[in-house]
């Protein structure tokens, strides 16, 4: 088999006497959607803050692309390839949904040491960023302040903004987080064409979501991997189940 | 650009306008006096709106920047004191020395946020202080009076109040205009974003310090440009340019005039120090008065001034 995109290698993360992440291995391979679940507190925002350069692990190796990533700040991950949006939304709440954008665009276009031309007024970066909050169904609010957003809108800003640095790696925390059953509808549908663009890893709490995307799913438990596998059979998985699902229809019946 | 035509525009439009005929009227009026506050407050001004590019813009809350004022005007008291009269040296050397300074203390301030910020940049410039009043052969404590004013060679004659006012000016638009252009550039969305949302701002991809330093490093020079001008205004530079009120004294003249508007700081620095002057006519206790009133601002107008002339648009 290929070499796997992101490999994620006997990580460890402490806080005080807790281990958050213990002894994670797992690979995402090229095209994949690689879902990860797990019961709260499971370690999974942990995880991914590591993947993406906020939290430095105790040890064990982070690789991308063949690259070992393990110590790299996060700027440096996003220059590479690796673009990730927050469970709980962070954008940059003064400006209007078109420079978020924008500035995603921005920072993977050279360096920013430009002091003179009006920033607002490049077409390359205006044109960067009306394609993303187009691709996710966000032009009409182009220049609405990011404030006056409702929350849907602002987690699919948190996409247009991840996809605006033309990642070859998403990493979404939540990203139906909040979300009503119509926008959590309307957030698969979304993804289920963005994963034909981009690798993916999921983190969602929503079960119907991660069912119907993954190709791969990775459930973690107190920090530890104890399953992974394909979606059809992470649903038979006995120590799942017992240890994580406890209400057996969710993971048996879906439509 | 498209300027809107409301308050805000009116009033700083007439407020420029005043500022660039007020020779006109202290000329025939003979009010010399209007004239020399006019030019402390302009002189001021730009400080204050050197501040503001790393306070409002950049939500870098720099307790020191007083030092910068210091700085500049001691590179004049010294080099003139040293027999070095000539303005195209001292000038530049006024703002290689603040842009040093800025430099280092950036490098180690940047490293903290927030109230540890503000803690070592005013540790900083009190260092600074102490300084300058160490420096004996340079008046120490009593500070150094400034014999000739600098000397731009037939250019432009600095002991002529009128064409120093018109420098001054010069000077102040000049900061502006280019403190509007660094906003607006990909440089100054950078850092814009980074009061905005610094995690953001890493996780798209930005080195986020390198961006901070320079903005404060050019915020630092501009306010060496003041110093230089002020020691100049007043023939005679002391430790007490650097002092921490100071440093208080410009955070004040900019969050009353409103925080990351462009004009603010002059709105801001002219009501202060017109405030300061007035009120001291009453009493020497004016600062009882400023106290409250400062307070009252803070309070019920976030905007400062240019808050209340309208809605506050960053950029």
């Amino acid at each position: 088999m290929a070499e796997p995109l992101l490999r994620v290698d006997d990580l460890v993360c402490r806080f005080g006497g807790v281990t958050a992440t213990d002894h994670v291995s797992l690979d995402v391979h090229s095209g994949e959607l690689h879902a990860i679940i797990g019961p709260n507190g499971a370690g999974k925002t942990t995880l991914i803050s590591q993947l993406t350069g906020q939290l430095m692990p105790h040890s064990g190796t982070v690789s991308f692309a063949g690259q070992d990533i393990t110590r790299l700040p996060a700027h440096r991950r996003s220059r590479l390839g690796l673009a990730r949006s927050f469970q709980i939304t962070s954008l940059l709440p003064d400006f209007t949904a078109a420079d978020n954008v924008a500035m995603a665009a921005q920072a993977h276009d050279g360096h920013s040491f430009r002091f003179w031309g009006d920033a607002r007024k490049e077409r390359r970066l205006r044109d960067a960023a009306m394609s993303a909050l187009s691709r996710v169904g966000l032009a009409h609010r182009a220049d609405t302040v990011v404030s006056e957003l409702s929350h849907g809108e602002q987690r699919e800003l948190e996409l247009a903004v991840a996809l605006a640095t033309r990642p070859q790696l998403l990493l979404l925390d939540e990203p139906m987080a909040g979300l009503g059953a119509t926008e959590s509808a309307q957030m698969v549908k979304l993804l289920q064409e963005l994963r034909r663009e981009v690798t993916i890893v999921l983190v969602e709490h929503d079960m119907n979501a991660v069912f119907a995307l993954a190709d791969r799913i990775t459930v973690l438990v107190y920090g530890r991997v104890i399953a992974c596998d394909a979606p059809a059979a992470i649903r038979q998985h006995d120590e799942v189940k017992r240890a994580y699902l406890g209400d057996q229809h969710v993971v048996t019946k879906h439509d | 650009m498209k300027v809107p035509l409301n308050a805000r525009t009116i009033i700083v439009a007439l407020v420029v306008a005043g500022l660039l005929l007020l020779p006109v009227y202290t000329t025939l009026s003979g009010n010399v006096f209007g004239l020399t506050l006019f030019t402390r407050i302009i002189i001021y001004a730009l400080a204050a709106a050197s501040l503001n590019l790393i306070m409002g813009y950049g939500g870098m809350m720099s307790f020191g920047h007083a030092a910068y004022l210091g700085i500049g005007g001691y590179a004049v008291g010294i080099l003139a004191h040293e027999g070095i009269g000539s303005g195209f040296i001292q000038w530049p050397v006024a703002l290689a020395a603040s842009a040093l300074f800025a430099l280092v203390i950036g490098a180690l301030s940047l490293r903290t946020r927030g109230v540890y910020f503000i803690m070592i940049t005013l540790a900083f410039a009190q260092m600074a202080y102490y300084v300058a009043s160490g420096l004996a052969r340079y008046g120490g404590d009593d500070g150094l009076t400034i014999y000739k004013r600098s000397d731009f060679g037939g250019l432009i004659d600095l002991s002529n109040r009128v064409q120093f006012y018109y420098l001054c000016l010069g000077c102040l638009l000049g900061g502006i205009y280019l403190i509007w252009r660094i906003v607006n550039s990909r440089f100054g969305m950078v850092v814009q974003g980074l009061r905005s949302n610094e995690r953001r701002m890493q996780a798209i991809g930005f080195p986020v310090n390198r961006y901070r330093l320079v903005c404060f490093v050019i915020s630092g020079t501009i306010c060496g440009l003041a110093g230089a001008l002020l020691a100049n205004n007043t023939d005679f530079v002391s430790p007490a340019a650097m002092y921490w009120t100071r440093s208080g004294d410009l955070m004040v003249m900019v969050i009353l005039g409103g925080m990351g508007s462009l004009f603010g700081p002059v709105l801001g620095t002219i009501a202060f120090l017109l405030l300061e002057e007035a009120l001291s006519q009453f009493t020497e206790y004016w600062a009882l008065i400023m106290g409250p009133l400062l307070l009252l601002i803070v309070l019920f107008a976030r905007g400062g001034i240019d808050g209340m002339l309208g809605r506050v648009r960053r950029g």
